[in-house]
């Protein structure tokens, strides 16, 4: 990476008192032309602020009225799809809309709605999973890096570069082809064998970052032990651009597992996923397009609310960034 | 500058080893090379082991990784799965996705920088709005169902493009399907440069070049935007490598017979040659580029020095 | 008067609520003069030099009312491009932060050379031999040389030299200095001052200097002019007011400065802070933190009382303040 160049300090101390100069400011940092809001406000932590700012959000409200929704009729499809998804009958194949049917059927006469709602199940599992994964394996690997250094370090990061120079759906290929299973596991292990490397650098420069405060230099000039540290002053530092990322994360797994399972290496049939159904449905896209639009919507509405709710989460987290 | 180079080019080698390395166990490892060889029937258990020794899948796996590699140092690629050499394949295969990748690069530029600049400049307004839940839809929709939904329109209702690409794939061709290619990163530019645009705006020396008296476009084009486009070329010249490496979809509903097809081919059957080769080229490339945007980098921003 | 201020109020909206960071503010100067504006950081003394110069940041800020009197012409009714071929050729301002202030990806002979080539029409080439020449002017050692570089490769004194060259490089009529020296070190701050006023000297400009530093103002300043929560609350010459200031705010700001003849006394502060310009107190807006404050200074506003001739106070009581 490029190294900035270091400014000279020559500036940064504020003269006092020296000289007949006085300062007279209370706090520059408060100066009216940048923060308007006075003594008066009381101190508000980050994530209290955080929440504040999203509850007023009307994108973080719908966002998550969302996925609350796709969470419920993932544990329980059958509140609003009593159907089988796996119950086809070849007459009705192609067929449109119909009674009953709102959404029409595939090419194998199975009824497109009950799939689609089935199919939530398997984008937020695959999801919810790879993003935990990812999120754990990443950041305890990238912060033990940045905080201890050394050699550990230096090879974690040559990991990453190895895992950054290889391009994820040609990974998935490679590795998933040969995987004979309709689970979920294998798409959500490689999942998380691609992905760590991303949060891992991430954690790891927010807490070489977070390491360098005033405040842990003390806590360690007063003799805290390293897990001490880490887990207390420094860990809670580090965590919010790892949530955000993960967040973001979140909707392209989503969106990966059908791309995945639309080059027919991803989940295969019987199990019900979105991207099965768009890829079956891509040949008939002339005669039936109804087959392929509807879980192709229901895909790009999920992967749509995870990224507007990290979208939120990162605002609220960063106001920098408005 | 020169030493930065040469420990840059040192730093490649191990991540090269490691990437190659990785596709090899990946496809040797997991996979069954000889059951690749027999074709789509399965292998008698004789021939199989002629197979093996013959191209010394007996060897421990990591004397077979050196072996091959020894062979593409000097330039030999190996055999792909219908006898033809992988370094012919490549010949025909790397100049269609160049192809396809600097169309998508050009419409990265002209189009996502072009929305960027024109959205962080009036932020707020409803043009902004509307642009930037655009490219939140077409992030958020992943782009096979992205170029289905094209080639559904644009190929089959309204007539205005073949559906599939001939092999000549003229830079005509590949407008759309590198259009297809592009989405996702063109909508992560436009908001990069909206965002940067909006940040250095409020910049000091921003405020200073309107107290100077400058007009309004001298403002923006010699102070703000050369600023704020630092961020957005470095992203760009790292995405070279990655739209190389991700045109297998695009390839793929195209039918387009680039670096994407031959090796979504060469994993179907498991061809370790053509896979490898494919994904070493690639891998290459990713990383000369990332090294070109560094030091694009410093010619940009003169306070980044190297040493 | 070069420049007379008359009730500007300037405000900004925000999410917070709409804030008056000018809430009538008064003050002039004249050619060949330094004016002093004295307060603390949110006093709105910087917004007030960037409602003269039409740098504000709008939306959110906008002058609400008052006059901007530039040799008679009033400012605020010119049209923006009109203010634009006054902003750098007839005044100019110099900021605090020379570093943030000046381009980072241009050369500092490219930032000061563009000021002839905007205003003057000048080829490239002869900006560039402007710019060496005000270098030299700025005593910048080896100019010719220097010119091509960056502003990252000068010290900080050096770059607010620079800073000061773009400012005059058209000799403009007024300078407007926002903390000129805050950002520097101390022994580098009197070399700076010292070619600031030397070169106001010399081209026989206004200049009005933003600052917080008193010991800058006595050394330089002709007048005074002291702001608290976005208004003017004492006007007068400098050798008036530090003997005898005519408001408690002023004589808060001159006790609390650390004086050799008085070592080892404790120091004086003011007590409690600045109000929030988004909830200034109704009343004086000094009142909550005042020794002299009296029932009426919690409800009426007062008006600027004439002290003298040449100096006024927004005190009800100014006389105490002057004999206290």
């Amino acid at each position: 990476m490029p190294e900035h160049s270091p400014y000279e300090p020559e500036g940064v101390i504020a003269p006092t008192g020296a000289g007949g100069a006085t300062d007279l400011a209370v706090s520059e940092a408060r100066s009216l032309e940048q923060v308007p809001g006075g003594p008066q406000d009381k101190p508000r932590g980050l994530w209290s602020d955080a929440w504040r700012d999203l509850r007023r959000n009307p994108v973080f409200i719908i966002s998550a009225l969302v996925i609350l929704f796709l969470i419920v009729i993932s544990v329980r499809p059958s509140l609003i799809a009593s159907g089988n998804p796996l119950h086809c009958d070849l007459a009705h194949a192609q067929q449109g809309s119909g009674p009953g049917h709102p959404f029409g059927y595939d090419g194998q006469g199975c009824d497109v709605y009950t799939r689609v709602v089935h199919g939530a199940r398997t984008s937020v599992t695959v999801g919810v999973l790879a993003t935990l994964g990812v999120a754990v394996l990443g950041s305890v690997l990238g912060a033990l890096a940045g905080f201890f250094g050394g050699i550990g370090d230096a090879v974690l990061s040559r990991i990453t570069d190895v895992f950054f120079a290889i391009p994820v759906v040609l990974g998935g290929l490679v590795l998933l082809s040969v995987i004979t299973s309709s689970t979920v596991w294998p798409v959500i292990g490689f999942m998380v064998l691609l992905g760590w490397p991303q949060v891992s650098r991430i954690a790891r420069g927010s807490v070489i970052t977070a390491k360098q405060n005033d405040y842990v230099q003390a806590a360690r000039a007063l003799g805290a032990s390293n897990s001490r540290l880490l887990l207390r002053h420094i860990a809670p530092n580090a965590v919010a651009p790892v949530i955000v990322v993960s967040t973001i994360a979140l909707g392209t797994y989503i969106s990966l597992e059908a791309t995945l399972s639309y080059l027919g290496v991803g989940l295969k049939p019987p199990a019900v996923s979105w991207g099965i159904d768009i890829s079956a449905a891509s040949p008939y896209i002339r005669n039936a397009p109804h087959m392929l639009l509807w879980p192709a919507g229901a895909l790009a509405l999920t992967v749509l609310a995870f990224i507007m709710l990290g979208d939120a989460v990162r605002d609220a987290l960063d106001p920098k960034l408005r | 500058m020169a030493r930065y180079v040469v420990r840059r080019l040192l730093q490649m080698i191990p991540v090269f080893v490691g990437a190659t390395l990785l596709i090899f166990l990946m496809v040797n490892v997991l996979g069954d090379p000889v059951a690749g060889l027999c074709g789509d029937k399965t292998c008698d258990p004789a021939t199989a082991a002629r197979l093996r020794s013959e191209f010394g899948l007996d060897q421990p796996v990591l004397r077979q990784y050196l072996t091959y590699m020894g062979h593409v140092l000097t330039g030999d690629f190996g055999t792909a799965f219908n006898g033809e050499k992988v370094i012919e394949l490549m010949g025909s295969a790397f100049p269609v996705t160049l192809r396809l990748t600097l169309v998508a690069i050009v419409l990265e530029v002209v189009l996502g920088l072009g929305l960027g600049v024109l959205t962080g400049l009036r932020r707020g307004r409803l043009l902004d709005s509307a642009v930037l839940l655009f490219t939140l839809v077409v992030i958020a929709v992943p782009t096979f169902v992205t170029g289905l939904l094209l080639q559904l329109l644009l190929g089959v209702e309204w007539n205005w493009i073949s559906p599939s690409v001939s092999p000549d794939a003229s830079f005509g061709e590949l407008l759309v399907p590198g259009l297809v290619l592009a989405s996702v990163s063109l909508a992560y530019v436009t908001r990069l440069t909206r965002t940067s645009l909006a940040e250095n705006r409020r910049s000091d020396y921003v405020r200073t070049a309107i107290a100077k008296g400058l007009p309004r476009h001298r403002v923006i084009t010699r102070h703000l935007l050369r600023n704020s486009l630092i961020p957005v070329v470095t992203f760009i010249g790292t995405d070279i490598g990655a739209l190389m490496g991700g045109a297998i979809v695009t390839e793929r509903i195209f039918n387009i017979h680039g670096v994407g097809y031959q090796l979504y081919q060469g994993i179907l059957r498991q061809n370790t040659q053509t896979v490898v080769g494919f994904v070493t080229v690639l891998v290459l490339v990713f990383l000369v580029a990332n090294l070109l945007v560094d030091l694009l980098y410093a010619v940009l921003d003169p306070r980044i020095r190297y040493a | 008067m070069l420049l007379e201020l008359r009730d500007l109020h300037v405000e900004f909206r925000t999410r917070d609520g709409v804030a008056k960071a000018v809430d009538g503010v008064s003050y002039g100067v004249d050619a060949g003069e330094t004016l002093a504006v004295l307060g603390e950081s949110g006093s709105g003394k910087s917004v007030t030099a960037q409602a003269v110069m039409g740098i504000l940041d709008s939306p959110p800020g906008r002058v609400t009312a008052g006059e901007v009197l530039f040799e008679g012409r009033d400012l605020l009714k010119l049209k923006e491009e009109e203010r634009r071929k006054i902003r750098g050729a007839e005044m100019a301002m110099i900021f605090q932060d020379a570093l943030s202030s000046l381009n980072p990806v241009l050369t500092v002979g490219d930032q000061l050379g563009e000021m002839f080539v905007v205003h003057r029409g000048m080829s490239k080439k002869d900006a560039r031999s402007k710019a060496v020449e005000l270098m030299d002017r700025v005593r910048i050692p080896a100019a010719r040389e220097r010119v091509r570089q960056y502003p990252h490769q000068f010290s900080g004194g050096m770059r607010q030299r620079i800073m000061i060259a773009m400012a005059m490089a058209l000799e403009p009529k007024l300078i407007i200095a926002d903390e000129p020296t805050t950002a520097l070190d101390v022994t580098v701050q009197a070399q700076v001052m010292d070619l600031l006023a030397e070169l106001q000297r010399e081209l026989h400009m206004g200049l009005i200097l933003i600052t917080h530093d008193l010991g800058v103002v006595a050394d330089v300043a002709d007048k005074i002019a002291v702001m608290y929560a976005g208004r003017t609350v004492e006007k007068a010459p400098v050798h008036d007011l530090y003997k005898s200031p005519a408001h408690p705010y002023t004589r808060g700001l001159l006790d609390s400065v650390p004086r050799l003849d008085q070592k080892g006394r404790e120091l004086y502060a003011i007590r409690g802070l600045p109000p929030s310009t988004t909830s200034v107190p109704p009343g004086c807006a000094f009142h909550p933190r005042c020794p002299l404050a009296q029932d009426v200074c919690r409800t009426d506003a007062p008006a600027l009382h004439r002290v003298d001739e040449h100096r006024v106070s927004a005190c009800h009581f100014w006389r105490e303040s002057l004999d206290a």
